[in-house]
């Protein structure tokens, strides 16, 4: 985290409390990510006041509130416009951006996309719960074809997106999966977002347990977690239950691990250069959710937006006296004088 | 041997294809102009498209310029010379011309071909339909390539230099030194020196023409103006407004935060400051308008002076974040150039139909300052004070600029910078409260009892940690609350503290105090309407005018003012919005509402015109 001060303070996780009163669903998967994200705060070894969360609008957004950082809860789709502007002007911020399925791949799909081609220096958490929490359940851009909702009684008929395939589409430099249920995946998954220089977009499957409740339960139910799971870990084979991933074609595909050579097995490696890789494997579950990489799926290094601007900016400003500068600049070109 | 006349005033069009360098020509016929220490006033009119095709009248360009040897206050109603560079040039131009008026013609581009792309059946230089006027035919590209033999450059190369020839030929017309616009063509040139040299020898070459050639038995002269001392340069709107900007990071002390997006006829201020680096300005170009306005607010949460820039489209989609700015009560300075709308409407046209959604096109009760420009050179003032309001009240405020004189120029008195008005601001960084365990605590909300402004505790703080949102806030804490009597208190505090913006009084200019009827504008009407008031007064009518830079809140002596008069009359190219918030906020007033629409500034005769008319008539 460049240019943030490392002071290595002794901070728990009840220091990032704040003093409001958390007002999520009984038994909302938002809950376990806000313990999660406080447990995992004072690992960045920052004082609180060198973190600020924004946020845009839905029930993931209510985030900031709830963290003793300073925070902004914005409007609908925009924070990571927001972020982006105190990103390049705040290098000595730990700058996050919270946002949810309808916020960030919706009505904001615009400023997503363009914050992570530049690798603004953000921290993007997407809780994505497949409906509209917030306003009461309609379908939004990652729920199933055929969901009911209230503003689709005979089923929705839109395409979803797949969250992680967009960004790295978008050409995002780090993309990693988590769940709301697994606390230290979540830990884990967060400190390699935090470790990274650029836009780390995490996207976190999270229940809605009141308009979509079980939307990921195959891959919690001890029965099909663990056919359904798959654990990237950098350095090693692909491998989970009793399948393995290969090459195939273009891309990637499952296969039985019996009918696979052990050379054939794809060794996971976050950090390829080659943005396709990361989408085969982003590829590899549907909506269905049939084999669900989780863990890093993309960790590449490659300059920032917000550096680069402000090296600009420093080089052209270093040793400027503004005040005479401004009075050279107004008296440069054809100027006359009158006695 | 010529005859020398003296004129008081002229005004001069540069008029041809879009490819022909007419901005450029009439740029630096101004430039020596102004050396010569004339007053002037210019206004460039050019298509949206980018190559319109040649030869055609979508495709024309011009430039005109009014100069004299008095102070004068608008680029002029009707030219009196118009240099037109091709067959689509004369036609485009002509019913603007002043009757008998000098024409100009590049007689090389009246071809069957050329005269028939415009829809003329005869050449209009030989039908006799031009006898009205003191036509100069002169065949300006091949007496360019001609004087351009000698050169090592292209035959095309060559005729491209015509406008060069012209603006040689019309500098000998009015007297004008050359020497300035050489050594700019040898900096502009400056990797092809072959054909800078060629662009001065075809400037020298109209020169000379002008001089040898029988055909202009009559030069003029127009001596300086009287201006007050001091050192001056020629200044656009957006150029000031972009400098204005840069002295307000100057004046605060603060890094300037430029997010915008490309729209006409704004992109000039992000092209302009994005060269201001030195001086500490990041300029963002956003993914659009929303993200511009968002990535300004973000920054001045962070500490900047947050601005984003554009033109009605633009706003109409900043709208929101605005919102959230008035909310949040963060600085924002927030631009409009103003362009013919609604829509897409005439982007290159100007118009002021947008001081309505500036006051209240936002949700809720969200009000905001509002200022506006009169001028080009005023641009630079009103930026400074746009901060000034921004950064007192952390408030978003609007500039109304508009097409007018955003590309319009003028002679600007340089100002002293010692000057420069003390912008600096205090952070929060202490707490400024105590709870009831008798602990010290940040209450974000907790206002200062003069402006009612918040304190501004940026991250990074120690101690001052907190949220602020959208949501609406208990004064004071500034947590979430739903409490009606809080919202009540809430929207109510913050019209109080747009109403209680300190502003100067409005000014009346009423010399002979016996005045019936007062002319009130606002924005860009400025010149015209000064112009039109001068003229009426030289023919002895009494006439008062004021004219408002500050629409929200109005200066306090409004009310005052306007009750010193029978009638009102609020010239706009609008509908009549100025005129709905004065029947508004002082109902008892006659207001008189003067009304355009064509995308073009007012003229000073029309208006004359109009003013004499309500006087007339009581």
């Amino acid at each position: 985290m460049a240019d943030v001060k490392l002071d290595a303070p002794k901070l728990k996780a009840k220091d990032f409390k704040s003093s409001q009163e958390v007002r999520w669903c009984p038994g909302c998967g938002d809950y376990a990510i806000l313990a999660a994200v406080q447990s995992f705060l004072p690992e960045l070894g920052l004082e609180r006041e060198n973190i600020a969360f924004v946020s845009g609008i839905g029930c993931s957004s209510r985030f900031p509130y709830y963290l003793n950082t300073y925070g902004i809860h914005s409007i609908h789709g925009r924070a990571p416009a927001i972020a982006t502007g105190l990103a390049v002007s705040r290098p000595d911020l730990s700058v996050w951006v919270v946002t949810g399925d309808g916020d960030a791949l919706s009505i904001g799909g615009n400023h997503l996309i363009h914050a992570l081609r530049r690798n603004v220096n953000l921290k993007i958490l997407l809780f994505n719960n497949r409906i509209y929490g917030l306003t009461k359940g309609q379908y939004s851009p990652t729920s199933a074809p055929g969901t009911l909702t209230k503003s689709s009684p005979l089923g929705s008929i839109d395409a979803p997106f797949n969250p992680l395939s967009l960004a790295l589409g978008s050409e995002a430099t780090f993309v990693a999966r988590t769940l709301d249920s697994d606390r230290a995946h979540l830990h884990e998954v967060l400190r390699a977002a935090a470790e990274h220089e650029g836009s780390a977009f995490v996207e976190i499957y999270q229940n809605c347990p009141i308009f979509n409740d079980g939307a990921f339960e195959v891959l919690k139910n001890p029965e099909t977690r663990d056919e359904s799971i798959i654990r990237l870990q950098d350095g090693q084979p692909i491998r989970f239950g009793d399948k393995v991933v290969v090459q195939s074609g273009y891309g990637l595909q499952v296969k039985d691990a019996a009918e696979v050579d052990e050379s054939e097995v794809v060794v996971h490696k976050a950090d390829v250069d080659d943005p396709a890789y990361a989408f085969a494997l982003s590829r590899l579950s549907g909506v269905a959710l049939d084999h669900t990489p989780i863990g890093v799926f993309r960790n590449v290094k490659r300059p920032t937006y917000d550096q680069g601007v402000r090296s600009q900016v420093d080089e052209a400003a270093a040793g400027v006296d503004r005040k005479e500068a401004l009075d050279r600049l107004l008296h440069a070109g054809d100027t006359w004088t009158v006695l | 041997m010529n005859t020398v006349r003296q004129l008081d005033r002229v005004v001069i069009r540069f008029a041809g294809d879009s490819g022909d360098g007419m901005q450029l020509t009439g740029d630096r016929f101004t430039a020596e102009t102004a050396k010569l220490g004339n007053d002037l006033s210019t206004l460039p009119n050019y298509p949206a498209e980018i190559r319109a095709p040649a030869g055609t009248l979508p495709g024309v360009s011009s430039f005109q310029i009014h100069f004299a040897d008095t102070d004068i206050l608008t680029p002029g109603d009707q030219p009196e010379v118009l240099i037109a560079m091709n067959p689509a040039a004369l036609k485009a131009n002509l019913r603007d011309l002043k009757p008998g008026g000098t024409i100009v013609v590049n007689t090389d581009e009246f071809t069957k071909r050329n005269l028939t792309k415009v829809g003329y059946d005869d050449n209009p230089l030989e039908d006799g339909s031009l006898d009205d006027y003191q036509l100069h035919p002169v065949a300006l590209a091949s007496l360019t390539i001609a004087a351009l033999a000698d050169f090592d450059i292209s035959k095309k190369d060559a005729e491209r230099s015509k406008n060069m020839f012209a603006l040689g030929l019309v500098s000998w017309m009015y007297s004008r030194p050359t020497e300035a616009t050489e050594e700019f063509l040898r900096g502009k040139f400056k990797s092809k020196p072959a054909i800078a040299e060629a662009n001065i020898a075809a400037l020298k070459a109209g020169w000379n023409y002008g001089e040898t050639a029988e055909a202009f038995a009559v030069r003029f002269e127009i001596p300086p103006a009287k201006l007050a001392a001091g050192t001056y340069r020629n200044i656009t709107g957006n150029t000031a407004l972009a400098w204005g900007i840069t002295a307000s990071g100057v004046a605060s002390g603060l890094p300037v935060f430029l997010g915008a997006y490309p729209i006409t006829p704004a992109s000039d201020i992000l092209h302009e400051l994005s060269k201001h680096k030195r001086f500490g300005v990041t300029t963002v170009q956003a993914e659009d308008e929303i993200a511009a306005a968002g990535a300004a607010l973000g920054a001045s949460w962070g500490g900047a002076l947050g601005v984003t820039t554009s033109s009605g489209p633009g706003i109409a989609l900043k709208s929101e974040t605005i919102s959230l700015a008035v909310s949040l009560e963060l600085p924002l300075v927030v631009v409009d150039v103003q362009r013919a709308g609604p829509s897409t409407g005439m982007p290159t046209k100007t118009e002021q139909a947008d001081l309505v959604m500036a006051m209240f096109g936002r949700h809720g009760e969200a009000p905001i300052a509002v200022l506006a420009p009169q001028s080009p050179s005023d641009c630079f003032d009103i930026m400074l004070e746009a901060a000034r309001i921004a950064l007192t009240y952390r408030t978003p405020v609007m500039v109304l600029s508009d097409g007018y004189i955003a590309n319009g120029a003028e002679p600007w008195k340089l100002p002293e910078l010692a000057d420069l008005p003390d912008l600096s601001v205090e952070f929060a960084t202490e707490p400024n409260a105590v709870d009831a365990k008798g602990e010290e605590i940040f209450l974000p909300f907790q206002r200062d009892p003069e402006t009612l402004a918040r304190p501004w505790a940026v991250p990074g703080t120690p101690g001052l940690q907190h949220r602020i949102g959208g949501i609406e806030k208990a004064d004071g804490t500034g947590d979430i609350s739903y409490d009606p009597v809080n919202h009540d208190h809430m929207v109510r505090t913050r019209a109080a503290k747009i109403a209680g913006v300190k502003v100067p009084d409005l000014e009346v200019d009423d010399p002979t105090g016996d005045a019936k009827v007062l002319v009130l504008g606002w924005g860009s009407t400025w010149g015209p309407i000064g112009a039109a008031v001068r003229a009426l007064r030289e023919k002895g009518v009494s006439i008062a005018r004021a004219h408002l830079r500050y629409l929200n809140p109005m200066p306090r002596n409004t009310g005052h003012v306007l009750e010193q008069y029978d009638k009102v009359v609020v010239p706009e190219m609008n509908l009549g919005q100025l005129a709905l918030l004065l029947r508004g906020n002082f109902p008892g007033t006659d207001v008189v509402g003067y009304n355009k629409v064509r995308g073009l500034p007012f003229t000073s005769n029309e208006l004359t015109d109009a003013l004499e008319e309500v006087i007339k008539n009581g």
